[in-house]
């Protein structure tokens, strides 16, 4: 008998990151972890710059996700954040510019809109080195 | 003027160096539009997927007071304005940029009525040049943009009009129809909806999701990110545009230099004819001298 599963897809802007079967998926809502196990009611909800865990069999499956939704229904969960990556696919340099830049943005505090940016930024930029195991 | 062979020998060759570049650089333009094509479509399940995502929840949440829904009173608009970094892009950044000050010159008496927001070098440094307000500008965007290359300039913009800054934004840009035919097109994006288009939604159906913690939370992230990816859609747009007018361009250019070339080898072949008969007849007329 075939058990059930999710069809998870991982959507950004600049494509799809992700398109396969799990049997569970677990990511950061903004009030907290929420983990989806096939069969579960439809629903929207924001997630937050965290790390998705999508778990086959034993394995489990980290994307590094942006500030999105997830969004349930009749066993398809759909990811969509403005930027998700693999550990693979990680640039580690890349992140710790951005982790550079953005604490000195926000110690400058130019202005609101700047310093709001340069927290999301540094949130982003942490994630990513989290998920790689990198300071 | 009559050129004498080699003047325009030298003028052939010149002409063939020029056509050897605007082919290339007509080569490269099609390959760069060949990865905007990617992008675009890359792009088209998120666009898809978050606008269906903003229906529902709009369908299904009765208030819409979120100041990015609602219409206000427009004091301020503000004019997104994408251009490329650099020229030989054809008609594409001249049709745009006048477009923007026709737009401005009917519709504003005073420059506090609107402002302008400038992607790219060539735009950026017009408005600078006439003095325009200009709030905030991005360039040097690469020919291959990820979302991340534009996230900045987008959640500002989206931003500028929640805190009030302007109370409407209207993108201007080329659309991308095929690579042949691109046109300018003026697109108001913020506030998202009219009040006539809430009504409309009203009386459409019940959403069965179930929305976690609440729509009004969601609403306050995903309105947001829709109208970033709505200006995120216009930019691959606009680079798809630029690279097809630039090929175009720079096809034009080549038929032109092999046009200008194959008259300059006619000018050629007569030159030289007449050079050889002139000569003949000299040698000719010589012959016949020393006979007489």
């Amino acid at each position: 008998m075939d058990k059930q599963q999710l069809a998870v897809e991982v959507v950004t802007p600049d494509g799809q990151i992700v398109n396969d079967m799990f049997d569970m998926v677990v990511v950061q809502a903004e009030q907290g972890e929420i983990g989806i196990l096939p069969n579960h009611t439809p629903m929207i909800s924001p997630v937050v710059i965290s790390t998705a865990r999508l778990k086959k069999d034993n394995e489990s499956m980290k994307v590094a996700i942006g500030g999105g939704f997830i969004e349930v229904d009749d066993n398809h969960v759909t990811i969509l954040v403005q930027s998700a990556e693999t550990p693979k696919k990680i640039d580690v340099e890349r992140a710790r510019k951005a982790k550079e830049r953005a604490l000195r943005r926000i110690k400058q505090r130019r202005d609101n809109v700047d310093f709001r940016r340069a927290e999301l930024a540094l949130k982003r930029a942490i994630n990513r080195l989290d998920l790689v195991g990198e300071e | 003027m009559v050129l004498s062979s080699r003047e325009i020998q030298k003028k052939i060759e010149s002409t063939k160096k020029t056509k050897q570049i605007t082919n290339a650089m007509h080569m490269v333009a099609a390959s760069k539009l060949g990865k905007s094509e990617i992008s675009n479509s890359s792009f088209i399940p998120y666009a898809e997927k978050i606008e269906e995502m903003v229906r529902h929840i709009v369908l299904s949440y009765g208030d819409h007071n979120h100041p990015i829904l609602i219409p206000r009173r427009v004091k301020k608009v503000a004019y997104l304005v994408m251009t490329s970094d650099r020229g030989l892009a054809g008609p594409f950044n001249a049709h745009v940029l006048r477009k923007v000050e026709n737009l401005i010159n009917e519709r504003h008496r005073h420059k506090n009525e609107y402002t302008i927001i400038a992607i790219g070098r060539i735009g950026k440094e017009y408005f600078k040049n006439r003095d325009m307000p200009l709030l905030r500008s991005v360039t040097g965007l690469p020919d291959r943009p990820y979302f991340s290359d534009l996230e900045d300039l987008t959640y500002d913009t989206v931003q500028f009009f929640v805190d009030g800054e302007f109370d409407q934004l209207e993108l201007v840009y080329n659309y991308f129809y095929s690579a042949i035919s691109q046109e300018v097109v003026v697109k108001k994006i913020l506030p998202l909806i009219t009040e006539e288009a809430v009504e409309e939604l009203r009386h459409e159906m019940h959403s069965p999701f179930l929305f976690e913690p609440s729509e009004e939370q969601i609403l306050k992230t995903l309105l947001p990110q829709y109208a970033e990816s709505l200006i995120y859609g216009a930019f691959l747009e606009s680079k798809a545009s630029e690279n097809a007018s630039r090929m175009n361009a720079m096809r034009n250019a080549t038929d032109n230099a092999d046009k200008m070339i194959s008259d300059l080898r006619l000018q050629y072949n007569r030159a030289r004819q007449s050079q050889i008969t002139q000569e003949l007849a000299e040698i000719v007329g010589g012959a016949n001298a020393q006979q007489g």
